[in-house]
């Protein structure tokens, strides 16, 4: 308890900590809802893949100076096309060739990261350093999450369609192609704002977890992005008061703390809870 | 007036469909019969640019379709859905307004009016607010003809709308095909078995790899005809007599 004193204490003390919150709290919108539409189309390895893609384009960025968000997206979007590329005009399978692209991005990646800069500031990119998140990391932060608010709420509903019916949306003539590729660009986008907080490698576990687990406690899509919004920024919070208090990495604090959110859901969820679907086959009479 | 022309689709080895062309009445109820693999949805899906076609146009009244695609309402087999989808019945029917609408425009007062008038057409307005996972693959196919009647496209496509539903479901979907019919609708129904043939389809389309006759069902659904698409023994068994009577309820699946 007093730890939690502690920590609301600093947050009127420290800029670096009040940084680090509004940081969290943006990434875990954005993370909630654009993971929502990445599991409900099946694409949750594309999202890992995006997101271990981008790493040679922050290397490149260091190396020439840029912002950071201009090299990811287009390594990101580049990794994009490359997949869909490779699984049209082979025989292969689609998510073997995302796990060619993105083994092979990430491994440049990290051969260009170590010759750009410090091993200390790999280790942040992986594994995510909340808590030295600049005032000018945050603008851009601010101006992303409003990208992509915006992109959900004004395509809400040809997101809505092209997930669940996409035979139907391109029947009726929406151009399912260019939002795939809209989406992939504020996936590449998020990505680079979850990087500050959670790192790379678990950038999916942000995507996924907090939207997996609406999942399972709704049947409306609205209610669902919001919920998985909410989580998100509460394991984004819980996670950065764990990682101030406890000196333990941002990035696994938060997934963590996401994982927790998930399997309690998983045993006691009405909709498809373990626990709760078991109680309910015992009491249907026996046919 | 619905019509495709010089249709061409083939998968990398296997041609499908070569330089096909064949016409759609309107006021009338046109069905599409053939063997598994005849190319029947494959024909569909070309026409209307879902898959990639190697050739041909879909045209309506003249025009290809591809810049008149609001008047063309398609409804596609069930079994390509993801029934765990977050959604609703009503708002599965709601998306039947999204094509007028286009971008950035949310749904109206009156589409959500329209929507609702949809399912008490199809006796589905109880189930509004369903999970469409909770439904039976009648009330489900009842939903998404729900969903073309707020379309209000001139040409409604159906992929096997009775594959797998219950009666009730059947006859309730064959009376909304027959008020388009009467509002000079053009329907255009790929039909999985031989079944009432002739009690649900003014014309006839028997394909297999390629036209094998098209026109009213009486000239066209005929024991030559059938033997040669699918089998002679299947033409024997359904058309008994040397003068055509046939024999209903034999399936040849």
């Amino acid at each position: 308890m007093n730890s939690i004193v502690n920590f609301i204490d600093a947050l009127g003390q420290y800029n670096f900590l009040q940084t680090a919150l509004i940081t969290s709290i943006l990434v875990g919108i954005m993370s909630g809802l654009v993971g929502s539409f990445i599991i409900l189309r099946g694409m949750s390895l594309m999202g890992d893949a995006i997101s271990h893609a981008v790493l040679p384009g922050v290397a490149v960025a260091y190396m020439l100076g840029v912002n950071l968000l201009i090299g990811a997206s287009v390594f990101g979007i580049v990794a994009a096309l490359l997949i869909g590329f490779v699984s049209t005009h082979s025989k292969l399978k689609n998510d073997t060739a995302i796990g060619i692209v993105f083994s092979s991005f990430f491994a440049l990646g990290f051969i260009l990261i170590s010759m750009a800069e410090s091993t200390t500031n790999l280790h942040h990119i992986l594994f995510g350093n909340v808590l030295a998140v600049s005032d000018s990391d945050l603008i851009t932060t601010v101006i992303v999450g409003a990208l992509v608010v915006l992109f959900v709420v004004v395509f809400f509903k040809e997101l809505l369609i092209s997930s669940f019916d996409e035979t139907f949306a391109r029947s009726y003539g929406l151009k399912t192609q260019w939002l795939h590729y809209g989406l992939m660009i504020v996936l590449t986008l998020v990505t680079v704002s979850a990087l500050q907080t959670v790192g790379i490698i678990l950038i999916v576990a942000m995507l996924i977890t907090p939207a997996a687990t609406a999942f399972l406690w709704t049947n409306k899509l609205k209610f669902m992005l919001v919920l998985s919004a909410i989580l998100s920024v509460i394991a984004s919070v819980v996670g950065l008061y764990l990682s101030y208090t406890f000196n333990w990495a941002s990035g696994p604090s938060i997934v963590l703390t996401a994982s927790i959110f998930f399997i309690i859901s998983f045993i006691i969820s009405p909709k498809q809870g373990f626990l709760t679907s078991r109680i309910a086959k015992k009491g249907e009479p026996n046919v | 007036m619905f019509k495709i022309e010089n249709l061409s689709v083939g998968y990398q080895n296997t041609q499908i469909l070569d330089n096909l062309s064949v016409e759609f009445p309107s006021g009338a109820i046109t069905g599409i019969i053939g063997p598994n693999g005849a190319g029947k949805s494959t024909m569909i899906k070309g026409a209307l640019g879902l898959i990639k076609r190697q050739n041909g146009v879909a045209r309506v009244d003249q025009r290809p379709i591809e810049s008149h695609r609001e008047q063309v309402a398609y409804v596609e087999q069930r079994a390509n859905l993801d029934l765990t989808f977050p959604i609703n019945v009503f708002d599965v029917v709601l998306s039947g307004s999204y094509g007028r609408l286009g971008l950035f425009k949310e749904p109206s007062k009156q589409d959500k009016q329209n929507a609702l008038s949809a399912l008490e057409q199809v006796n589905m307005l109880n189930f509004k607010e369903r999970q469409i996972g909770d439904l039976s693959g009648g009330q489900l196919q009842r939903v998404f003809v729900a969903r073309a009647i707020v379309q209000a496209a001139p040409i409604v496509i159906l992929d096997e709308p009775f594959a797998g539903i219950d009666m009730k479901s059947e006859s309730e979907i064959m009376s909304i095909l027959k008020t388009w019919r009467a509002e000079g609708k053009t329907i255009i129904v790929v039909h999985h078995d031989l079944n009432k043939v002739t009690d649900y389809f003014d014309h006839l389309i028997i394909l297999n790899r390629g036209i094998v006759a098209a026109g009213p069902v009486a000239e066209v659904y005929t024991k030559d005809n059938v033997s040669k698409a699918f089998s002679a023994d299947l033409g024997n068994v359904l058309f008994t007599d040397d003068n055509d009577s046939k024999q209903e309820g034999v399936s040849h699946e």
